[in-house]
């Protein structure tokens, strides 16, 4: 094969060409997504530290167990579940439209790009949803010998150990859990919801663009590729946002 | 560009039937591995069972998290096929990461254990003794 012999025969730093083999454009995109995973580290990394820190941290199973239309019904991970895979299937429809690029295959872009454009769509959907019952459904806690109905905002937290009030047989009241968790959920869930946001606006671009025939002119689909990167990259980085908030 | 093209010394192939299974055969495997991470996740809510067991399922779970985000890394966005240069630079950076955690979740451990052994009151997030609280009341 002729890609195997250029492996072993080329010289990549005798000057005159890519040592990397790859264009510009596609160089910088890794490693603007490598210093991009080194902030999402950062804030899983900080999150981790907070979490080992406290002696009491919420039970995800406990506090992630609604889904839409399904009133109060205990359904832990579904929800969560339903959007990795909107997540993971968007992931798939882009590396087809970047495979149907590199076959010059201008309606195979366009349309697992319009797929990729409303998986991405359908996850921030998801994810609206998700930060709108959390904000605004309501938890009976006990707070210096009084019950109070809070939310899960970056100020309070509900998920604290079940508090041992007698006298409201039959109700579960809890008590204030650490502040941490709601500040770290909503702002790395949030950072992470901006990337997809971000992205879905650059995949319209490349949309737009497929569809005026733009890349059909350049003679190349490497935008596609690029944007394909950074989509990647926003299910990659979800699969660790996954794991550090609801798996464990 | 003209110029940007000849700086590439050789094109991947743009292969058809293959590179599309491939895929398929990488989304299968991903939907599997986040199955059973699910069926783990939910297994340590449904089923009591012992701290170390638990921390051990933790650590499965982890370690499948990895694999994904091999398969995303190397199949989706092609860095299995790049230049070994180029892998280097990208993954060889990312061990830093090794050393972040370890130091890190060591320190918020330590950070509890000395709260808990010379300032117990402030060691607790929330009420530890539920009996405070009732009295109040």
């Amino acid at each position: 094969m002729a890609t195997a012999q250029a492996h072993t025969e080329t010289k990549w730093w005798s000057g005159g060409k890519s040592p990397f083999n790859v264009e510009y454009g596609k160089l910088m995109m890794w490693y603007f997504l490598m210093s991009d995973a080194f902030t999402f580290g950062a804030f899983l990394i900080s999150y981790g530290t907070i979490r080992f820190s406290q002696n009491y941290w919420p039970d995800p199973n406990a506090v992630f167990n609604a889904f839409p239309l399904a009133g109060h019904a205990n359904l832990p991970l579904a929800f969560v579940s339903l959007m990795t895979f909107i997540l993971i299937v968007s992931s798939v429809t882009m590396v087809l439209a970047v495979h149907a690029g590199h076959n010059m295959d201008r309606k195979g872009v366009i349309k697992w790009m319009i797929w990729t454009v409303l998986g991405g769509l359908a996850f921030l959907s998801c994810q609206a949803w998700e930060w709108a019952h959390l904000i605004t459904g309501d938890h009976a806690v006990m707070i210096n010998g009084q019950i109070e109905n809070i939310g899960t905002t970056v100020t309070m937290n509900p998920w604290g150990p079940a508090a041992n009030v007698a006298a409201q047989a039959g109700e579960h009241v809890g008590t204030p859990g650490p502040v941490a968790f709601g500040g770290y959920f909503f702002g790395i869930t949030g950072f992470h919801g901006f990337h997809v946001a971000s992205g879905v606006g650059i995949n319209i671009v490349m949309l737009i663009m497929a569809i005026n025939g733009t890349f059909e002119r350049k003679g190349h689909y490497w935008m596609i590729e690029k944007a394909g990167l950074y989509w990647h990259f926003v299910d990659l980085v979800w699969v660790f946002v996954f794991l550090c908030f609801y798996l464990i | 560009m003209e110029h940007a093209i000849q700086e590439i010394t050789f094109h991947h192939e743009p292969g058809g039937k293959e590179v599309v299974s491939k895929i398929i055969k990488t989304t299968v495997i991903l939907s599997v591995i986040t199955l059973i991470e699910l069926g783990m996740g939910l297994g340590m809510y449904a089923i009591p069972m012992a701290a170390g067991l638990k921390l051990f399922l933790k650590g499965v779970i982890v370690i499948l998290s990895l694999a994904k985000a091999f398969y995303i890394v190397g199949v989706f966005m092609h860095l299995g096929e790049e230049v070994k240069n180029l892998i280097m630079t990208i993954v060889v950076p990312l061990m830093l990461f090794v050393w972040f955690i370890a130091a890190f979740l060591y320190e918020g451990n330590s950070w509890k254990n000395l709260r808990n052994t010379y300032s117990p009151k402030q060691a607790v997030t929330a009420p530890a003794a539920p009996h405070d609280a009732g009295e109040h009341h």
